[in-house]
């Protein structure tokens, strides 16, 4: 536990050195804000259905968005994938710790660094310039802590399994765009997937892990189904915490197998 | 020159039939750039499921305006996008290498990473146009035809100079991360829609400022024959070789200022 939480400094302490690399990343979060805040009110406008949002709850929803895929980083750079590419995977697996809790200690800490950046700069513009909804119950903070870290946790270990298939492939290229188009639709990020028809929506939020990473912590900020919802949603991402991780933990274990460094 | 060019070729060969190897992979990407493209026009069709009009249009017209503004970017994306790649090879040196070959920079730059598989893309975004034409109506006259072949290559030109001037950024901020990218993939989303949806302030900059408004709305409406609710005239429409032409020109001068400035980062 002690290890941990060294970690999770040492990410914390590690993404604060990149500062312009934070503010750079801040800055288009908020342009990309502005662009989707339109978009989506521009259906709000002339609506036949509202699916359950109203106009500031629709605008705080892709501000909040925009600032969860920072703190859960939802498009991360192939690191592990490179270091399994290059053999010098070897000198993490060599710890006497799983790699996935250090891995996922050091990503926590990274998070926490992007609340206080990624996540509030484009929430408070967004809060200036546009209708905003704060939430009305206290209770709702609190979860929206618990939301956010479940999403993160399922964030890291998707991201570690898209990486981990360089065991196999060597060039993660093609599960990148996968996982980029997958996450860009199915996570809500560019609409809430209560948009898509009824069936679809459904298999996407009880079947698939992916609106657990952006559309349910942005829909328990926005109190979205009040109390019972959010409450369904928090439970039904921690589930998916467990789900996701495990399946990261049995797929590492067979990559470790396969693994053949390959000279250097 | 005809040496030089077989230099690039060899460069752009070599590129293909090495990104062939990964068979998985390639495949894989293929078939999800294509993807990628269907979705763009995927997620107007999920909006007008709950709206039957954004800023005053309708889905076939918003899409004809779509498909303009993404055939002309996955053209462009195809041929210089990866020219986005510059701030890695600045940080690694990589720059450095190709500075002193005796051949020019950009070109080498693009063909060292030439993306086969975006082809699908331009292919797709080209069909929706037609689509999106037949079911709007169109009243054919030549300078209609005119516009709706010349304004993609249009967009083209204009999005590859975005992408070379947002790149020039690493020339001199090298951690500038995704900043880029809100000028170039956020310049598609933004010309994928009218105009009329933004607010005031931020179509001013966006729409006439940077000129994305020429490259896809204004064109679409000069097809459709449809007046413009902001009330600009409708020779609006053929202003895309206008923007393209100065957007060209500033990308070119920032790119060689940025070039000269290079300094390299000691790696």
């Amino acid at each position: 536990m002690r290890m941990m939480l060294a970690l999770m400094r040492s990410g914390f302490r590690r993404y604060s050195t990149y500062r312009q690399a934070t503010a750079a990343a801040a800055a288009t979060n908020t342009i990309f804000g502005m662009l989707r805040c339109y978009v989506l009110l521009a259906t709000a406008v002339a609506a036949t259905t509202t699916v359950g949002y109203d106009v500031p709850q629709l605008s705080t929803y892709v501000w909040v968005g925009q600032g969860i895929i920072g703190v859960v980083m939802l498009w991360g750079p192939a690191e592990l994938a490179e270091k399994v590419r290059t053999g010098q995977v070897v000198s993490d697996l060599l710890r006497p710790v799983n790699p996935i809790w250090t891995y996922l200690a050091t990503d926590l800490g990274r998070a926490g660094f992007s609340c206080l950046t990624r996540l509030v700069v484009p929430v408070a513009f967004g809060a200036i310039f546009f209708p905003f909804y704060w939430p009305r119950h206290w209770w709702t903070y609190g979860l929206f802590a618990c939301s956010l870290l479940a999403a993160t946790g399922i964030c890291f270990a998707i991201r570690h399994l898209v990486n981990l298939s360089a065991f196999w492939l060597l060039d993660i290229r093609g599960i990148t765009t996968a996982w980029l188009l997958a996450s860009g639709i199915g996570s809500g990020l560019i609409f809430p997937i209560d948009f898509l028809p009824g069936p679809a929506a459904a298999a996407l939020k009880f079947g698939t892990p992916l609106p657990s990473i952006v559309q349910f912590p942005a829909d328990v900020l926005v109190e979205h189904g009040g109390a019972p919802g959010q409450l369904q949603r928090v439970a039904l991402q921690f589930g998916w915490v467990v789900v996701c991780l495990a399946a990261a933990f049995a797929v590492q274990h067979r990559a470790t197998r396969r693994l053949v460094v390959q000279g250097g | 020159m005809v040496s030089r060019l077989r230099a690039y070729r060899a460069l752009l060969v070599a590129q293909i039939r090495g990104q062939a190897q990964y068979r998985a992979s390639f495949v894989m990407e293929m078939v999800g750039q294509s993807t990628y493209t269907f979705m763009d026009f995927a997620a107007v069709l999920v909006l007008f499921r709950v709206t039957p009009a954004m800023g005053g249009f309708g889905l076939w017209q918003v899409l004809l305006i779509s498909g303009l503004a993404i055939c002309g970017f996955s053209a462009a994306d195809l041929a210089v996008g990866n020219v986005e790649q510059l701030r890695q090879y600045v940080r690694t040196g990589l720059l450095d290498a190709m500075l002193i070959r005796p051949r020019r920079v950009l070109p080498q730059l693009l063909a060292i990473d030439f993306q086969l598989r975006r082809v699908g893309r331009v292919v797709f975004a080209v069909v929706l146009v037609a689509v999106a034409c037949a079911h709007v109506g169109v009243d054919w006259t030549w300078w209609r035809v005119l516009l709706v072949v010349g304004t993609p290559i249009a967009a083209a030109v204009f999005y590859a100079g975005i992408f070379v001037l947002t790149a020039s950024v690493a020339f001199w901020w090298i951690d500038s991360g995704e900043f880029a990218n809100s000028f170039t993939y956020g310049g598609r989303e933004f010309a994928t829609y009218p105009i009329t949806i933004y607010g005031s302030v931020f179509r001013r900059v966006f729409a006439f400022g940077i000129g994305f408004a020429f490259i896809s709305y204004y064109p679409a409406l000069a097809i459709m024959d449809t007046p413009d609710p902001l009330g600009m005239p409708a020779w609006f429409g053929a202003l895309g070789p206008a923007a393209a032409a100065v957007m060209t020109a500033i990308a070119a001068l920032v790119w060689r200022t940025g070039l000269r400035h290079y300094e390299g980062t000691g790696s």
